[in-house]
């Protein structure tokens, strides 16, 4: 399948692992990225918080950029940029919101826009994973963690329960791996607040962590780079308010994934997190008796 | 209890307030009947000076200064949790959006005057170029708040690991972003003035 691809700023940058993860994993599947050209920033909490013209025009812009080249459908593997593309496309269908001049609103609003849980499940389909987990993941217990945006708002995430969403363990399960059960999996990592406001953004992520810890995860699974950012590079000074070791791995789901289906841990970019996640290559392969008798 | 800011005697209510936050946000504040579900799931209201309910409380009694002087319109991350929990239907992230903006649009001195200039910055910068990039967001956000070595430590680490890169990557068609941040300011422009007229 072809599917237009839309990294967003961050998988260039901050989440380049969650960007070749990505790539490698939906090539694996069958999932044909085709990055959209010229692609500009979605704008973010920044451009909405501001001006509501401003968010949709920005996002606007790579939606309408999709339909000049031919793609119908768009994936946006960072959760606050799939939040964006789908809140323009809402709001340029209903016609409350324009682009200016050069753009093709109508066309725009007219993409289909996928998270990357949404593209896994979807559109390669827990069988396919399934059946490319060559080396599955037995031993390992992630935590998955949803953050915000992938559910919410309901109307315009249109995927997945808003209050318990089951998704990201379904996709982790097929890869062979034993999810660990918590009821943080929604909760806010504080966002851009980790750096306007830290102490505050701090509190949530050591909530966060101290349920996962609590929970038996080993790593914490997610599916954003603004969560993976505030979970990891946080973690340090939530360690300390809580006074506990944490020491957890934050990991793309696809990285997950990646390891699952035998590919390298250098091609996945698993060595770029904070908190080392090359070690969980020694628990990963476990065989899934194992894993299950020492008490997963 | 609501603290108010303007503490000498009684505050006036504006009620054009309360209908000039349900036209700008489409959302009717007015169906709010405070049963304060989204102040419990909120998970910045701990750190808020005026909980969620209050903040749309405010709206109602036209009470503008309060609502646009309050901490809560610029601690909120937008998780959305209040609006999809609101049995109302009321957008809540939506509407703290609305107050944002018209804190913004009213010149006064927001309440987390970091939270916009962090906005403001990142903004400049996808305008120049029509891309983000993490380095010179921090580097001038650091220097802006007279604070550039509160997270040095961390950006070293993260550069190490080849997270951060100096080189920013530019839009081709940087003219057109230009002209998507000149639509809005138009719309705000047209806006401002419609209101400007209605309060005439």
């Amino acid at each position: 399948m072809r599917l237009g691809y839309y990294p967003g700023c961050s998988l260039h940058a901050t989440a380049k692992e969650f960007d070749l993860s990505t790539r490698t994993v939906c090539d694996a599947l069958g999932l044909e990225l085709v990055e959209i050209e010229d692609w500009n920033c979605c704008g973010a909490t920044a451009a909405h918080a501001i001006s509501d013209e401003l968010a949709v025009g920005l996002a606007g812009r790579n939606l309408a950029l999709a339909a000049q080249q031919g793609l119908d459908s768009v994936l946006a593997p960072c959760a606050a940029c799939f939040g964006r593309l789908k809140h323009a496309a809402k709001a340029l269908g209903s016609g409350e919101a324009d682009l200016p001049a050069g753009l093709d609103a109508r066309a725009a609003a007219g993409v289909r826009v996928h998270n990357i849980l949404d593209a896994l499940l979807n559109l390669a389909g827990l069988e396919r994973i399934r059946e490319k987990s060559v080396t599955p993941i037995a031993g390992l217990h992630p935590a998955a963690y949803y953050g915000c945006l992938l559910v919410r708002p309901p109307e315009i995430a249109e995927f997945d329960d808003p209050e318990n969403p089951t998704s990201m363990e379904q996709i982790l399960g097929a890869a062979g791996a034993q999810p660990a059960e918590w009821y943080h999996k929604l909760e806010c990592c504080g966002a851009s607040l980790a750096v306007t406001n830290t102490p505050s953004a701090v509190r949530l992520v050591a909530d966060i962590l101290s349920h996962a810890k609590a929970a038996g995860a080993d790593c914490v699974a997610v599916a954003c780079p603004m969560c993976q950012t505030n979970l990891d590079t946080r973690q340090a000074a939530a360690a300390a308010r809580l006074s506990e070791e944490l020491d957890l791995p934050i990991v793309y789901i696809t990285e997950l994934l990646g390891l699952a289906f035998g590919i390298a841990p250098r091609k996945l970019g698993l060595g770029r997190h904070i908190v080392d996640a090359t070690r969980l290559t020694q628990i990963a392969f476990t065989p899934a008796a194992e894993a299950a008798a020492s008490g997963g | 209890m609501v603290r108010f800011p303007r503490s000498e005697g009684f505050t006036t209510a504006d009620l054009g307030f309360a209908h000039e936050v349900e036209a700008r946000s489409g959302e009717k504040v007015a169906a709010c009947y405070q049963c304060a579900k989204c102040t419990a799931g909120c998970p910045l209201a701990p750190e808020m000076d005026i909980a969620p309910n209050q903040v749309m409380r405010c709206v109602q009694l036209g009470l503008r200064d309060a609502a646009l002087g309050a901490s809560s319109i610029w601690l909120c991350t937008t998780c959305t949790t209040c609006t999809t929990r609101c049995p109302r239907d009321i957008d809540l992230a939506r509407v703290m959006d609305t107050l944002r903006a018209m804190a913004l649009d009213s010149g006064a001195q927001p309440a987390e005057p970091q939270t916009p200039l962090f906005y403001r910055i990142f903004l400049g910068l996808v305008r120049r170029r029509g891309r983000q990039n993490e380095l010179p967001l921090m580097a001038a956000y650091g220097i802006r708040t007279r604070n550039p070595f509160k997270d040095l430590l961390l950006g070293q680490k993260m550069f190490l690991k080849g997270k951060l890169s100096p080189i920013g990557p530019k839009v081709r068609d940087v003219e057109q972003v230009r002209r998507i941040f000149e639509h809005a300011e138009a719309h705000r422009r047209s806006r401002a003035k419609g209101e400007a007229k209605a309060r005439e």
